[in-house]
């Protein structure tokens, strides 16, 4: 397989107020057709990273290629045409002011003529099952929904790479749900590769690897198994564990015994009862 | 709060007006408001009023939409009459009452006056309830044209109108939340002396100021990442089509202007 993402040794420092690296000697690789996840506490350097990957951020040392080619001041447009970015606001990157204008903005800032356009945004409308929305103004979609427009808005450039930047993260457990849905559909029919910056467990269970940052540098590397098996250290990872996980973590702090195995929702407030009721 | 704002009041439709080329019916709200002035008699002003209630049947919306037009400016509307009556000097007296002369010249101008107001708000109402917002600035976008040779920056104009009026409902959405969060901290609005109310709007308008330039930050960022480098080279997604029923409105204003400068005396 072929690296379609090569970022090499690359750091990166923040001129305001503190000067600690936001990123310290980070190398990674992701492969044609792979999807990778990136998990983190806050300010571990994570969205810093992906912004990296197209060039929205341009490291103070190392090297990032993409598509074979080396990302610099003369690239940096074809590198972008490459890779789509999803943002954590669904509100920030709405830049149309329906449905399909913005869809058709990438393609009006790449000259596109407009004949081309027409299909283009109906093809992509489509793959994420927007069409019928084609007319509506942002201010009547969900998260969910307008998430899934900004992803129609990628497809529609046709680029190799993908990449979320906590795309999920504003969202409520139906629009994560149908986000992610849309992803993988995506992927698979474009044959893209993902990259995901994300604290959603559902989102870092669908790469084929996940990546695991702490202070600017990654810390560890494997599959999404691997990294689950870690149990509570995931916390501390950055994850956001299922409800009942958390309390279990917070009430083990107090020196309270909890069972060790995983509870549902319904599963912890039985044991609960029964706990206190015991005492 | 929705209702209230100029730009959420596009009523969509199909009828003649609405089709109608956003360009043609910017043109011809604005030469409506410049020709009006020529009109000085009963004649042209009898002229014009069917000219526009032609136009408020022909776009197929009720006419409770442009009386509701009207009332936000009737006291505005009411003191200009009142001052035209009070003091246009005229030679048929009516009514005298100390200082107070009323005479027929005042009362005919207070009703041109009058006439002239409502008109013109009809006539601009027709154009934003039947234009979508967008459609308008890809019309002043058009007419503006001209004026990129004199190095005005149009493309970035039109694009900062476009993203004005994308962003008004969400800006409305967050004021409202702003003012709950405020409101369960205890401020009241719209409550108190003048004084109290400015000061109450303090901490809705500073949270609204950070988060709009937060706001702006990010979507100059994902605006970059989609690509856009500036008004050169790019394509456009949305298209204006002049067609012949155009044509015949401006023919029609055209006529309607020199019928004015006929008839008026």
């Amino acid at each position: 397989m072929s690296e379609i993402i090569n970022v090499k040794n690359v750091t990166y420092t923040y001129d305001d107020e503190d000067q600690r690296p936001a990123l310290k000697g980070v190398s990674f690789s992701i492969n044609k057709g792979e999807w990778v996840a990136i998990i983190g506490p806050n300010g571990s350097g994570k969205s810093t990273l992906a912004k990296t990957v197209n060039g929205l951020i341009e490291p103070d040392s190392g090297e990032v290629a993409v598509g074979g080619l080396e990302l610099n001041e003369k690239n940096v447009w074809s590198i972008r045409e490459m890779v789509g970015m999803v943002f954590q606001n669904p509100d920030n990157q709405f830049v149309g002011s329906t449905v399909q204008d913005d869809v058709a903005f990438g393609l009006e800032n790449l000259g596109i003529p407009r004949e081309e356009m027409l299909e283009r945004v109906r093809t992509a409308l489509e793959k994420v099952n927007m069409l019928e929305f084609a007319e509506r103004e942002p201010a009547r979609l969900s998260g969910g929904q307008k998430q899934r427009v900004a992803i129609a808005g990628i497809v529609a450039l046709r680029p190799d790479i993908m990449i979320l930047d906590e795309a999920t993260s504003m969202l409520d457990p139906q629009g994560r749900e149908e986000v992610l849905r849309t992803v993988k559909e995506v992927k698979e029919q474009e044959n893209l590769s993902v990259l995901s910056i994300t604290h959603d467990i559902d989102e870092a269970a669908a790469a084929n690897r996940v990546l695991v940052m702490r202070d600017g540098q990654l810390i560890q590397e494997g599959t999404p198994e691997t990294i689950f098996s870690y149990g509570e250290k995931l916390v501390e990872m950055g994850l956001d564990l299922p409800f009942p996980e958390r309390l279990k973590a917070s009430l083990k702090k107090e020196g309270i015994d909890v069972p060790k195995d995983y509870l549902t929702e319904e599963g912890m407030v039985d044991w609960l009862w029964t706990y206190v009721s015991k005492k | 709060m929705m209702e209230k704002l100029i730009f959420g009041r596009y009523i969509p439709g199909n009828s003649f007006i609405h089709r109608l080329d956003p360009r043609a019916k910017l043109m011809g709200a604005i030469w409506f408001i410049i020709i009006i002035f020529l009109a000085n008699n009963w004649l042209t002003y009898v002229l014009l009023t069917v000219f526009v209630l032609t136009a408020v049947k022909l776009s197929e919306i009720s006419p409770k939409f442009f009386i509701n037009g009207v009332k936000p400016l009737i006291w505005l509307i009411l003191f200009t009459v009142i001052l035209q009556i009070l003091f246009t000097s005229g030679s048929t007296i009516w009514f005298r009452f100390g200082p107070v002369v009323i005479s027929q010249e005042g009362l005919l101008n207070g009703v041109f006056i009058f006439m002239r107001f409502v008109l013109i708000i009809f006539m601009s109402t027709i154009l934003t309830l039947t234009t979508m917002p967008l459609s308008l600035t890809d019309a002043i976008e058009y007419l503006l044209r001209p004026l990129a040779a004199v190095k005005v920056p149009v493309h970035e104009i039109a694009l900062m109108l476009s993203i004005a009026l994308r962003f008004v409902p969400t800006l409305m959405d967050e004021t409202e939340k702003i003012m709950n969060a405020q409101r369960a901290r205890g401020i009241d609005f719209g409550e108190g002396n003048i004084y109290q109310q400015m000061k109450a709007i303090v901490p809705l308008l500073i949270p609204l100021f950070v988060s709009s330039f937060n706001r702006a930050e990010e979507l100059a960022t994902a605006m970059e990442a989609r690509g856009y480098k500036g008004g050169e080279g790019r394509t456009k997604y949305r298209q204006l089509e002049w067609v012949s029923r155009d044509t015949m409105i401006m023919v029609a204003f055209g006529l309607l202007s020199a019928a004015l400068f006929v008839l008026r005396t």
